[in-house]
C-alpha cells in the first residue's frame, strides 16, 4: 500500500508526463482545472493511468468530485487495494 | 478590386532526406537516396515482401516537447514542426489571426493512432482508450494542430485526394487569398503512414518496389528497371502571401504560385487513363488560368512515382497537352531521391519547384540508367539544368487514387 507522500508523488509524474507540467508543481492544494488547467480529456488520461499505477478503480461518476490533487490522493489512498 | 496575386515567402518541410528544407535540397542535389531498412522486427513479424521505405531523416522528438508527442499522430507532428520552419522561413510575419490561414491535407491521415488505440482496445478494454483517440485519428488532425499552433482563424482545411491531397491543399491556399478570405496561409501536406498496414495493402496492390537488395536504387522514374514506388513520409508547407502584403513587409519572395488546374479522370479508382486526358486537362487549365503560353514553361517537376504504368501514362498526358512545346520542358523526378511521400508528396514537389524557380536549377532525376523508350520526355539525367534568365514557369504535377489530377504553375518574380 502506497502511503500519501507515494501517491502524491506518483500522481505527479502521470501528471508530468501528460501535460509537461513540473511535478513539483503538483500539490495536495491545487485544483486541476483552475490552477493546473488540466482539461476533462487529459484528466480522464490521469485518472486512468493512476488506476493502473496504485491498483484503483475510479468510476466517472465519482472523477468529478476530484477537484483538487489532495481529493484525489485522499480517495486513491481510501480505495486501493 | 484588382485582381489579388500570391506569392510564396517561406518553405518549411521535414523529410527522407534532413530535418530542413534546406538540408532536403542540398539532399536532391547531392542525388542523395532517403531509403532506409524498415526494422528488422516487423519484417519477421508481418512477414513484408518490401524491406525498406523512406522514413523521416530527424525524428520529431528532436524538436517537438514530449507532451506534444503525446498528443499528437504522427501525421500532425510533422505538419507542426514544418508549418512552424516555413513561418520562420517567412520572417514570421505579422499578421491579424482572422487573415492567417492553414490548408494541410494528407493522403491517410492518423492512421498510426487508429491502429494502435485498436490494439489497445482489443488488448485491455475499451478504458484505456486515449481520450484524445478521435481528434488524433481524423483526417483533418493536422491542419487543426496547426491552426491551433498558429492562432490561424481565417481558415482551416484539410484537402483529401490521396497522393494529390499536398498539391491540392496549396491550391486551396491559393484561393483563399484570391478569392480575400486571407492574406497570408500555411498550406501543403503532411504524411505518416509507413506502418505494416498501409505498407501490406501497397504490397498486395503490387505498387511498391521490391528491389530490396538495392534499396537506393528501388525508386526509379522513367527507367526501365522500375517496378513500383517507395513508400516515403514527412511534410512540406509553405507560405502563401498576398503580394502587397509581402512587398509591404518587405519579404524575401522566392516565386509567384501563379495558379492550379484540377481535373478527375472517372476511369478507374486506381489506374490513371492511359492516354492522360484527364491529366492533361489539369495541365492545360493550370497554364492557361496563369496567362501563360506553353513556350514559358521551362520545367516541370513530375509526378512520376516509378510505377510501371503511371509514368507513362503521364509522360503521355505531359505530350498530350503540350505537343512539341513539351521538347523545352526538361523534366525532373525527384520521387528517384525522396520516395513517395503520398498526401505529402505532392506539397514537397511544389516546394521543390519554387526552389527550382528561385535558383535557376532543375535536378536530375538518379537511378535512370535506361530511359524507357515509351517516355517521350526531356528528362533531366546526369547533371541538373540551368534554367534560363528573365521570367520563366515551371509546372508541379500531382496525381492520386481516386481519378485526382492536379497541376501547379510556380512562375519567377
Amino acid at each position: 500500500m502506497a502511503d500519501q507522500q507515494e501517491i502524491l508523488s506518483g500522481l505527479a509524474e502521470i501528471v508530468n508526463e501528460e501535460t509537461g507540467l513540473d511535478p513539483a508543481e503538483v500539490q495536495m492544494d491545487k485544483s486541476f482545472t483552475d490552477d493546473l488547467d488540466i482539461d476533462s480529456l487529459s484528466m480522464m488520461t490521469i485518472v486512468v493511468n493512476a488506476e493502473e499505477k496504485f491498483g484503483v478503480r475510479i468510476p466517472d461518476d465519482e472523477v468529478k468530485n476530484l477537484a483538487t490533487v489532495g481529493d484525489a490522493v485522499g480517495y486513491i489512498q481510501s480505495n486501493q487495494g | 478590386m484588382s485582381e489579388r496575386r500570391v506569392v510564396v515567402t517561406g518553405l518549411g518541410a521535414t523529410t527522407p532526406l534532413g530535418g530542413t528544407i534546406a538540408e532536403t535540397w542540398e539532399g536532391i542535389l547531392a542525388g542523395r537516396s532517403g531509403a532506409k531498412p524498415l526494422p528488422a522486427e516487423w519484417l519477421e513479424r508481418y512477414e513484408l515482401p518490401v524491406h525498406f521505405a523512406c522514413t523521416i531523416a530527424q525524428h520529431p522528438s528532436e524538436v517537438l516537447t514530449k507532451v506534444e508527442i503525446r498528443r499528437m499522430d504522427p501525421s500532425a507532428q510533422y505538419a507542426v514542426i514544418a508549418a512552424r520552419a516555413a513561418m520562420e522561413d517567412a520572417g514570421a510575419p505579422e499578421v491579424e489571426p482572422e487573415r492567417l490561414g492553414v490548408a494541410v491535407g494528407t493522403g491517410i491521415g492518423g492512421v498510426w493512432t487508429l491502429l494502435d488505440q485498436w490494439d489497445i482496445l482489443r488488448e485491455k478494454g475499451p478504458r484505456r482508450v486515449f481520450p484524445l483517440a478521435v481528434p488524433m485519428l481524423m483526417p483533418n488532425t493536422a491542419a487543426g494542430n496547426v491552426s491551433l499552433q498558429l492562432g490561424a482563424r481565417a481558415g482551416a482545411h484539410s484537402t483529401v485526394s490521396a497522393c494529390a491531397s499536398g498539391a491540392e491543399s496549396m491550391g486551396t491556399g491559393y484561393e483563399m487569398i484570391r478569392q480575400g478570405r486571407a492574406d497570408v496561409v500555411v498550406a501543403g501536406g503532411t504524411e505518416a503512414a509507413i506502418h505494416p498496414l498501409p505498407f501490406a495493402g501497397f504490397s498486395q496492390m503490387q505498387a511498391l518496389s521490391t528491389r530490396n537488395d538495392d534499396p537506393a536504387g528501388a525508386s526509379r522514374p522513367y527507367d526501365t528497371g522500375r517496378d513500383g514506388f517507395v513508400m516515403a513520409e514527412g511534410a512540406a508547407v509553405m507560405v502563401l502571401e498576398e503580394y502587397e502584403h509581402a512587398k509591404a513587409r518587405g519579404a524575401r519572395i522566392y516565386a509567384e504560385f501563379a495558379s492550379i488546374g484540377m481535373s478527375a479522370d472517372a476511369h478507374h479508382i486506381t489506374a490513371p487513363e492511359p492516354e492522360g486526358a484527364g491529366a492533361s486537362r489539369a495541365m492545360r487549365e493550370a497554364v492557361e488560368r496563369a496567362g501563360l503560353s506553353d513556350r514559358d514553361i521551362v520545367h516541370i517537376n513530375a509526378h512520376a512515382t516509378s510505377t510501371p504504368v503511371g509514368d507513362v501514362a503521364e509522360a503521355n498526358a505531359v505530350r498530350r497537352a503540350f505537343g512539341a512545346a513539351a521538347d523545352g520542358m526538361p523534366v525532373s523526378a525527384t520521387k528517384s531521391m525522396t520516395g513517395h511521400l503520398l498526401g505529402a508528396a505532392g506539397a514537397l514537389e511544389g516546394l521543390f519547384t519554387v526552389l527550382s524557380v528561385h535558383h535557376r536549377v532543375a535536378p536530375a532525376t538518379t537511378n535512370l540508367e535506361d530511359l524507357d523508350p515509351k517516355i517521350d520526355l526531356d528528362v533531366i539525367r546526369g547533371e541538373h539544368r540551368s534554367l534560363p534568365e528573365g521570367d520563366v514557369a515551371a509546372l508541379n504535377n500531382s496525381f492520386g487514387f481516386g481519378g485526382h489530377n492536379v497541376a501547379l504553375v510556380i512562375t519567377s518574380v
